[in-house]
């Protein structure tokens, strides 16, 4: 099997009284696509705010590479080769779609400024299916271009860990399959995926392997074939017998 | 360096060249006007320098030019002259530091808030020490002309041109128009927020605390309540904005006509000054909400000329 790239040890974080995510373990592999599923309200995206850097854990390792990333500020992250997206889509609306993709190269894990930086992000637009449109202002894109857009941004800086935030959510059928099509291409170029998803699709024909959460703690791990057919991950989804 | 900006270049150096002459040719009611023009030109330059591309409202300015004219009060007597605005620049960049580190996780609001208390709590400090050690005031007698202060004025704007046209067109000036966009996604960048704005405010903290420090013999008596007086801020603050920060030359562009106008309100009904304050900005809420500078771009877009 691949190295590892990232590696969670018993993450933990409380909120007072709440815990928003219980003891998670889990690998990724270099070259893997990995999903993280869940019903709303288990801890999916408070595991990813975490790994990224948004929130401290609060107790527990994140390591990248072998070295520890738990706790630290989120621009060390970034800069150590962590890149995301968000939920609801964050773009840069005063700057060009260009900058926008700039912005992730010039500060992150691989730096680039300049000519070299604006070749890299118009490459980059270029990869996610912009085209023509890149001398548009950011105010007039349409969803699943903003969705390019920052996907450009997280990739900028060659992370070695990509963390898309439901990147997926939001898109109409056609653009669920280019979204697909898309991602899987990311990976076929070697590179290493963490993906938050509700939609089913995309989850069985990307990923590799899948990390079920309830309740902040991690239920099942394994193929996505696998994962969805354990009973705790269907009681988990629909409610156990007695509730149905 | 592009065409473009060799021609920028020359023009401004040319418009300085020019202005410098100034003192020569006219009398001098005109050149004091010209004095406060170049002083609020380098104030409300250097505020937007962190305050345009960050949107954070800074009412801290009076701090760091009281802080200034208080170097040169203390020290003029016993410091070379030439060494008294880089003391200032020193403690007005240590003072934004500081201000800086404690207020990082102060936003909007709570930020303009801590920043004009700041001013106040600098001036009480300042009066609490002079009550203690039974001084009122101090007479700031020197040799020193308007005509100087106005060519000290003068080169300081231009360094602050130049400080700014770097910055822009550096990383550290990218990295502060991202924040202005967007925090979180500035630190998911690989952003140093907090090094970045602290970075920013301490140039134009010490901007401020340098013009206070060539202000000083203008004044003649320093005490706190002038000194440190609030209204400095707001000034700053509304010709910024009135001029516009989206570009570099915005806030000279409300610095003119806000000084012109203020002057001319002051002569004939000094009461009323506080109401120009109060109608420019409903003007710039209201009609200007990005200043000269925004209603300049407006107008080039909707005829077409120059666009890209």
């Amino acid at each position: 099997m691949a190295r590892v790239v990232l590696e969670v040890r018993d993450i933990t974080k409380r909120f007072g009284g709440l815990v928003a995510v219980r003891d998670m373990v889990f690998d990724v592999h270099h070259n893997e696509v990995m999903g993280i599923i869940g019903p709303n309200g288990s801890g999916k995206s408070t595991m990813i705010n975490m790994i990224s850097g948004a929130f401290a854990p609060s107790a527990g390792a994140i390591r990248l590479n072998g070295q520890e990333i738990a706790g630290k500020s989120a621009h060390r992250i970034a800069r150590q080769g962590v890149a995301r997206t968000f939920q609801l889509v964050r773009l840069l609306p005063e700057l060009s779609v260009v900058e926008n993709v700039v912005a992730g190269a010039a500060f992150g894990h691989r730096k680039r400024w300049g000519a070299e930086a604006e070749r890299h992000a118009r490459q980059l637009l270029d990869r996610v299916g912009m085209g023509q449109q890149v001398n548009m202002p950011v105010s007039s894109l349409t969803y699943i271009n903003t969705k390019r857009v920052e996907l450009a941004r997280a990739l900028a800086c060659e992370p070695e860990v990509l963390l898309l935030d439901e990147w997926l959510a939001g898109l109409n059928p056609t653009e669920l399959q280019t979204g697909i099509a898309l991602i899987r291409s990311l990976r076929d170029e070697g590179r290493t995926v963490i993906l938050v998803e509700h939609v089913m699709d995309a989850i069985r024909s990307l990923c590799d392997r899948c990390v079920v959460m309830s309740s902040g703690a991690k239920i099942a791990e394994g193929t996505p074939a696998e994962v969805l057919e354990d009973p705790e991950v269907i009681r988990a989804y629909l409610g156990a017998d007695e509730d149905a | 360096m592009s065409m473009r900006d060799l021609r920028n270049l020359a023009l401004s150096a040319l418009a300085f060249g020019v202005l410098a002459l100034l003192p020569l040719y006219v009398s001098g009611y005109i050149l004091s006007i010209a004095t406060t023009m170049a002083m609020f030109t380098v104030l409300a330059t250097s505020w937007a320098l962190f305050s345009g591309p960050t949107h954070y409202i800074s009412l801290a300015t009076a701090a760091f030019f009281g802080l200034g004219t208080f170097v040169t009060g203390l020290g003029f007597q016993t410091l070379p002259m030439w060494l008294l605005p880089i003391i200032a620049a020193g403690l007005g960049a240590v003072l934004a530091a500081l201000v800086g580190l404690v207020t990082l996780r102060l936003s909007g609001v709570y930020f303009v808030i801590f920043t004009l208390g700041l001013a106040e709590l600098v001036r009480q400090v300042v009066t609490w020490v002079q009550n203690r050690t039974g001084q009122r005031g101090m007479y700031v007698l020197t040799s020193i002309t308007e005509r100087d202060i106005y060519w000290q004025l003068l080169g300081m704007a231009a360094l602050v041109f130049l400080v700014g046209w770097l910055i822009a067109r550096s990383r550290l000036g990218f990295a502060l128009r991202i924040i202005g966009n967007d925090e979180t996604v500035a630190k998911h960048s690989g952003i140093d927020t907090a090094a970045a704005k602290i970075l920013l405010f301490m140039v134009s903290g010490a901007a401020a605390a340098v013009v206070g420090a060539m202000m000083a013999p203008r004044y003649i008596y320093i005490e706190p309540s002038t000194a440190f007086a609030s209204i400095l801020s707001f000034q700053v603050v509304i010709m910024a904005l009135l001029g516009g920060t989206g570009r570099l030359w915005g806030p000279l562009a409300g610095v003119v006509p806000f000084t012109l106008l203020w002057e001319f309100i002051s002569r004939n009904a000094p009461n009323q000054t506080l109401l120009l304050l109060g109608i420019a900005f409903l003007l710039i809420v209201y009609v200007l909400p990005g200043g000269f500078v925004g209603l300049y771009d407006r107008l080039r877009h909707r005829y077409g000329q120059g666009g890209q």
